[in-house]
C-alpha cells in the first residue's frame, strides 16, 4: 500500500509525518512512500533526503491525495489555503486517513469521514495501557510541549535559573511551580531542575507523588484527603471544598514564585481555572506564566491562546504550537510513534494494513472504520494494574520472629543423650571408641564447611565426592581375600571408586582453574 | 598372608596424615584465593592413604589391583577432561551413585569374608553395620541414577507423586528394619544372604522412589543431599571394617552434604524435610497463585534496544539462572560484561543461591567464562543495591526474581527470599516463553511497567546484543 504524507496546511505548523529515517524503515515493512514537495521543509528535512531514502516527491496535492492508499497527517484535515476546499474532500473511499483527529470535539467531521467511507485513526484516542505506549503520540507531544515550556519562560524571564555566587553578588535560583505533573509537567520538572531552578509541583493524583520526587522536584501536599485519579490515568474534577484548599495553596506559592507552569487538563472538559487574576497581581513583578492549557481555554484566565501577553508586570505566555517549535524532534517522535502503530497493523510486514478491531489498540484507535462511526470505544481494559487487590499487600509474611524457644534444643538434646546412654550400655569398647571419631569428625566437618563462600559450593561438593571415593580403602582391605569371587568384587569395587577419585579431584581442578579474579 | 612392606603403626601415622589433610582441602576450599591448594591437600591425602594401604595392608592380587586403578584412573580422567561445565550437576550425581555402588560392594564383600570373626554382641554390631552399610549405599546409588536422569533431561524434570507416598515410604522403612533384626538372628546362624538382597532391593526401590518425587526446582538439594549420603555409606562401611579413616572421611563428607542442603533449604526458606517429602513445583502452585488471571501486558523488547539501555546505564546488575546454562550463554555473558566495563559501566552479578540445579551452579559457569568472581556477588550482599541499579537482566531466571515470594502470602514460594529487581530502574529478562518456571508459579514481574521481555534463546539474544555493542 501506498503512504501518502501531505503538506501540513494549518497556519504555523511546521512538524511533518515522517522523517527520512522513519520512511526507510516503512519501506521494511512493504509500505512505499509519497510525499509533497516542501513537506519536510520546515522541520529542516529536506525533498532531497527524503529522495535519498526512497521516497517519492509529489509536486501537487490532489494527485498526492487521491493516489495515496495511507494518508498520515499531523493535524486532522481543516481548509486548505491555496485549494480552498476543506482537505477531508480530498479523501476518497477506502482510504485510510491516521492524525490527530480530536474526536470529542470534531463530531461533523466524523459523519464527513463516515459519508466518505474512509476508514480513520486518531493518534490522540490510543488506548493508556502499557503495550500502547510506544504509539503514544499525546505523550510524546506533551513530552516536547513541556520542555519547551520551560525553554519559553527561560526565554521571558529577566534572570538565571541557577543559584550562582559571583564576584558581582549572590544570585538567587529560580523558583518554579509545574501545576499538573502529566508527562509534560514532568518533563517541565526535568528541564527546569537541569537548568538549576528550584522546583515545586502539585497535582491531584497524589500517586504521581513519587514520579515528581524521581525527577528531584518537589511535591506539594495539601492537607485532604480526596483520590483524584479518573480513568485512563487522567485526573478528574474535584469536589469544591478540595478545589477551594488547592486555591488557597496556589495563592500562597504565586506570592513566592517566579515562573508558574500549568498543565492541568481534564479530557473532555474546558481546561479548570486555577490562577486567578489576583493571583497574578500578587506574581513579582517580572514573574514568567506558561499555560500548556491555553488552547482549552487555559488554567490562568488572563493568558491568551497562541500569544504572548505582559499583565501585571507578568508574562503570560499562552502559545499552542510548543511541539512544533520543536519541529525536527517532534517529527521525529511523532514518525515513530506512527510506525509502531502500522508495525502493530502490519503483521505481515508485506504492506498491507490490517485493522483488527479485535486488538484493544487499534479498536480504541480507529474512530471510523470504512464508513462506521466506531467512536467512542468501549472502555479501555485497566491491565496494566494488578487485578483487584484482595489485601494489602503490606501483609508481607514475616517469618515469625519466634523467640528461640529453649523446649526444642532441650528436648533434642535429652534425646539424644538418651541414646547414647543406651548405647553406651551394649555396644563394646571398640565400638564406642569408634564411635568417638565419628562423632568428632562430624563436627570437624560441620566447623569446617560453615565458612564456606556459596561460590565455591559446586568445587566442594565435587572436592568431597573425590574424598568420599576413601572406600577404595575399603576394598583394598579386601582383595588380597582368598576367596575368588571377594577378590573379584574389590577389583570391580576399585576400579569404580578410582573412576570417583581420579574424576572427582581432576574436574575440581579444572573448575578451581577457572577462578580467578 | 605374606608380610605386609610397612609395619601397621606407620599405616595408622599416615592415616592420621591423610585425615588431617582431608580437613585442611576442606578447609582451603572456603575461600577462591586458598581453593586450588586445598585441592591438592585433598589429592596428596588421598595419594598417601592409597599408597600406605597397598604397601601396608595388600599383601596379593597386585595386578588385578593395579589394572582397575588404572582402568578406574582413565575412565575418571577422560570424564574429568570430557564434561562441559553445564553438565556438571550430572557428573557429580553419576559419580555420587558410584560411592554407592562401591559402599554395596564392600557391604557385600565383608558379609562373606570369612577370615575375620566375632562373636556375641560384637557379632550382632558388626552384622548391623554391614547391613546399615549396604542400605546406605544403595539408596546413594540408586537416587543419584534417578538425579542423573533427571538432570540429563532423559528423565521428567517433573515430580512423580505416588499415591500415599509417605505411608509407602513409612511402609518400607518398616519392613527395612524387620529384615534387619531378621537378618541379624539368621547371620548369628550363619544365614542372611537372602534377607540381604531383599533388603538391598527395598533399598534401591526407595532411592529411586525419593528422588523421583522431588521436583527440579529442588535439585541443588537432592545433589547436595545424595552427596552427604555418599559420606555416610563411606563411615558405614568404615565402622563395619573397624578402620578409623574411613569414619573419619566419611563423616566430614557426610556433614558437609547435610550442611550444604541446610543452607540450600533456608535459601529457599523451606524446611529439609517438607523438600525430601517431596512433590513441590507440580500441583500445589497453580491454584493459589490465580496463573491465568490476566494479570496485565508484558512490554517486549528488542536487543537494538537492549544494548542502548545498557550503553547508557551506570550500574548493570546481571542476574543468571538455569536457562544460562542451558543455551550456554556464559561466554556471551562475559563478552557483554567487558564490553560494558570498558565503557566504565559498573556491572555487577547477583547470584541466587538455589540458582541453577546445584550449588554453586551459575559461579562455576561465570568462572568457566572466566568473569572475575570479584564482581560476582550473592543474594544477601547485593539485594540492598537494587534501588541504585539502572538495568537489571535477567537470563533465564524466573522463580528466584517473583516477587509473589515477597507480597503474595498464598503462593507456593511465599516467604523465600529473592533478588528484588524491581526495585532498580529498568528490568530486562531474557525467556523464551512467558511460560512458568519450576514453582509453576506465574512470575508479576513479567508485567511490571519497568519490565522488558526480550524473547528468544538466551545465547541468540545476548549474541545481537553484543553486535549492537
Amino acid at each position: 500500500m501506498k503512504i501518502g504524507i501531505p503538506r501540513e496546511v494549518h497556519a504555523g505548523e511546521k512538524r511533518v509525518a515522517t522523517t527520512p529515517d522513519v520512511a526507510a524503515q516503512l519501506q521494511k515493512l512493504g509500505f512505499s512512500i509519497a510525499l509533497e514537495a516542501g513537506a519536510g521543509v520546515p522541520a529542516n528535512y529536506a525533498d532531497s533526503v527524503y529522495a535519498e531514502a526512497g521516497v517519492e516527491i509529489v509536486n501537487d496535492t490532489r494527485e498526492l491525495w487521491s493516489g495515496s492508499d495511507i494518508i498520515m497527517k499531523v493535524r486532522g484535515p481543516e481548509l486548505h489555503p491555496s485549494l480552498n476546499i476543506d482537505e477531508l474532500e480530498l479523501l476518497h473511499e477506502g482510504q485510510v486517513l491516521i492524525s490527530f483527529l480530536w474526536p470529542g470535539q470534531n463530531l461533523a467531521m466524523l459523519d464527513t469521514l463516515a459519508a466518505k467511507k474512509v476508514t480513520a485513526l486518531a493518534m490522540d484516542s490510543i488506548p493508556r495501557i502499557s503495550r500502547a505506549q510506544k504509539l503514544d503520540a499525546l505523550s510524546s507531544m506533551a513530552n516536547i510541549a513541556g520542555y519547551r515550556a520551560i525553554v519559553e519562560a527561560a526565554q521571558h524571564f529577566g534572570r538565571f535559573f541557577t543559584g550562582q555566587i559571583t564576584a558581582a553578588g549572590k544570585v538567587p535560583p529560580a523558583k518554579v511551580l509545574v501545576i499538573g505533573a502529566g508527562v509534560a509537567g514532568l518533563a517541565a520538572i526535568g528541564a527546569a531542575k537541569s537548568m538549576g531552578a528550584i522546583v515545586r509541583a502539585f497535582d491531584t493524583r497524589p500517586e504521581v507523588k513519587e514520579q515528581v520526587e524521581s525527577m528531584d522536584g518537589e511535591f506539594l501536599l495539601l492537607d485532604f484527603e480526596e483520590e483524584g485519579s479518573g480513568g485512563g490515568g487522567y485526573a478528574k474534577v474535584m469536589s469544591d471544598e478540595f478545589i477551594a484548599a488547592e486555591m488557597a495553596l496556589f495563592a500562597e506559592q504565586a506570592r513566592e514564585v517566579d515562573i508558574i507552569i500549568t498543565t492541568a487538563l481534564i479530557p473532555g472538559k474546558p481546561a479548570p481555572e486555577l490562577i486567578l487574576a489576583d493571583m497574578v497581581e500578587s506574581m513579582k513583578p517580572g514573574s514568567v506564566i506558561v499555560d500548556l492549557a491555553a488552547e482549552q481555554g487555559g488554567n490562568c484566565k488572563l493568558t491568551e491562546a497562541g500569544k504572548v501577553v505582559v499583565k501585571h508586570d507578568v508574562t503570560l505566555i499562552g502559545y499552542t504550537d510548543l511541539p512544533s517549535r520543536l519541529a525536527a524532534q517532534s517529527s521525529q517522535l511523532y514518525a515513530t510513534n506512527l510506525r509502531h502503530l502500522l508495525t502493530d497493523m502490519c503483521p505481515e510486514k508485506d504492506g498491507q494494513l490490517v485493522v483488527d478491531m479485535e486488538d484493544e489498540v487499534v479498536r480504541g484507535t480507529t474512530v471510523v472504520n470504512q464508513g462506521q462511526i466506531t467512536w467512542p470505544p468501549p472502555a479501555p481494559k485497566l491491565s496494566a494494574a494488578p487485578p483487584p487487590k484482595k489485601e494489602e499487600p503490606a501483609a508481607i509474611p514475616q517469618p515469625e520472629a519466634k523467640k528461640p524457644s529453649l523446649v526444642g534444643p532441650i528436648l533434642t538434646f535429652g534425646a539424644g543423650a538418651l541414646a547414647l546412654f543406651g548405647l553406651g550400655l551394649v555396644a563394646p569398647p571398640s565400638f564406642m571408641t569408634h564411635f568417638t571419631v565419628f562423632v568428632l569428625s562430624c563436627f570437624i566437618g560441620y566447623m569446617v564447611i560453615w565458612n564456606v563462600t556459596a561460590a565455591l559450593h559446586t568445587p566442594l561438593m565435587s572436592v568431597t565426592n573425590a574424598i568420599s571415593s576413601i572406600i577404595i580403602i575399603g576394598a583394598l582391605l579386601q582383595i588380597s581375600s582368598d576367596e575368588t569371587w571377594i577378590t573379584l568384587l574389590a577389583g570391580v569395587t576399585i576400579l569404580i571408586a578410582s573412576i570417583n577419585i581420579f574424576g572427582g579431584f581432576a574436574v575440581t581442578r579444572r573448575m578451581l582453574n577457572m577462578f580467578r579474579k | 598372608m605374606s608380610g605386609a612392606l610397612i609395619p601397621s603403626g606407620v599405616v595408622t601415622v599416615a592415616y592420621i596424615g591423610a585425615i588431617v589433610l582431608f580437613i585442611l582441602a576442606l578447609g582451603g576450599l572456603s575461600n577462591p584465593e586458598t581453593a586450588r591448594r586445598g585441592n591438592v591437600y585433598g589429592m596428596t591425602g588421598m595419594g598417601l592413604a592409597l599408597l600406605v594401604t597397598v604397601f601396608g595392608v595388600v599383601t596379593d592380587n597386585y595386578m588385578l589391583l593395579i589394572v582397575a586403578l588404572v582402568i578406574g584412573a582413565i575412565i575418571g580422567l577422560t570424564l574429568a577432561k570430557r564434561v562441559q561445565m553445564t553438565q556438571m550437576p550430572e557428573l557429580v550425581a553419576i559419580l555420587h551413585s558410584l560411592v554407592g555402588m562401591a559402599a554395596v560392594f564392600v557391604g557385600f564383600a565383608s558379609f562373606s569374608d570369612t577370615s575375620v570373626h566375632f562373636t556375641g554382641v560384637e557379632k550382632t554390631i558388626h552384622d548391623i553395620e554391614i547391613y546399615i552399610g549396604i542400605l546406605i549405599g544403595a539408596v546413594t546409588f540408586s537416587g543419584s541414577v534417578i538425579a542423573f536422569g533427571k538432570l540429563s533431561g532423559k528423565i521428567s524434570g517433573n515430580a512423580m507423586l505416588l499415591p500415599a507416598r509417605h505411608w509407602l515410604n513409612l511402609g518400607l522403612l518398616l519392613i527395612t528394619i524387620w529384615i534387619g533384626s531378621s537378618f541379624v538372628e539368621q547371620s548369628a546362624a550363619g544365614g542372611g544372604t537372602l534377607s540381604l538382597l531383599s533388603m538391598t532391593a527395598i533399598a534401591l526401590a526407595f532411592g529411586v522412589h525419593m528422588v523421583m518425587a522431588i521436583g527440579g526446582a529442588d535439585m541443588p538439594v537432592v545433589v547436595s543431599m545424595l552427596n552427604s549420603y555418599s559420606g555416610w555409606a563411606a563411615s558405614a562401611t568404615g565402622f563395619m571394617l573397624s578402620n578409623d579413616l574411613l569414619i573419619v572421611t566419611g563423616a566430614l563428607v557426610g556433614s558437609s552434604g547435610a550442611i550444604l542442603s541446610f543452607i540450600m533449604c533456608r535459601a529457599m526458606n523451606r524446611k529439609f524435610l517438607a523438600v525430601i517429602a517431596g512433590g513441590f513445583g507440580t500441583t500445589s502452585g497453580s491454584a493459589s497463585s490465580g496463573g491465568g488471571e490476566d494479570q496485565g501486558e508484558a512490554v517486549q523488547i528488542d536487543a537494538v534496544a537492549t544494548a542502548e539501555l545498557m550503553k547508557n546505564a551506570k550500574e548493570v546488575m546481571i542476574i543468571p539462572g538455569y536457562g544460562m546454562a542451558v543455551a550456554q550463554a556464559q561466554h556471551i555473558v562475559h563478552e557483554i560484561t567487558r564490553k560494558l566495563r570498558d565503557r566504565g559501566v559498573n556491572v555487577r552479578f547477583g547470584i541466587h543461591p538455589v540458582a541453577g540445579r546445584m550449588p554453586g551452579h551459575m559461579n562455576v559457569l561465570l568462572a568457566e567464562a572466566r568473569v572475575p568472581y570479584d564482581i560476582v556477588f550473592e543474594m544477601d550482599e547485593i539485594n540492598d543495591d537494587f534501588p541504585d541499579v539502572d538495568v537489571s537482566v535477567i537470563i533465564g531466571a524466573n522463580d528466584i526474581v517473583n516477587p509473589s515470594a515477597l507480597t503474595d502470602p498464598d503462593s507456593p514460594i511465599a516467604g523465600m527470599p529473592v533478588l528484588e529487581c524491581w526495585k532498580g530502574g529498568t528490568t530486562i529478562v531474557l525467556k523464551r516463553s512467558m511460560a512458568t518456571g519450576y514453582a509453576g508459579v506465574q512470575n508479576p514481574l513479567f508485567f511490571l511497567d519497568n519490565t522488558q521481555m526480550l524473547f528468544g534463546d538466551a545465547r541468540e539474544s545476548l549474541d545481537k546484543v553484543l553486535g549492537d555493542l
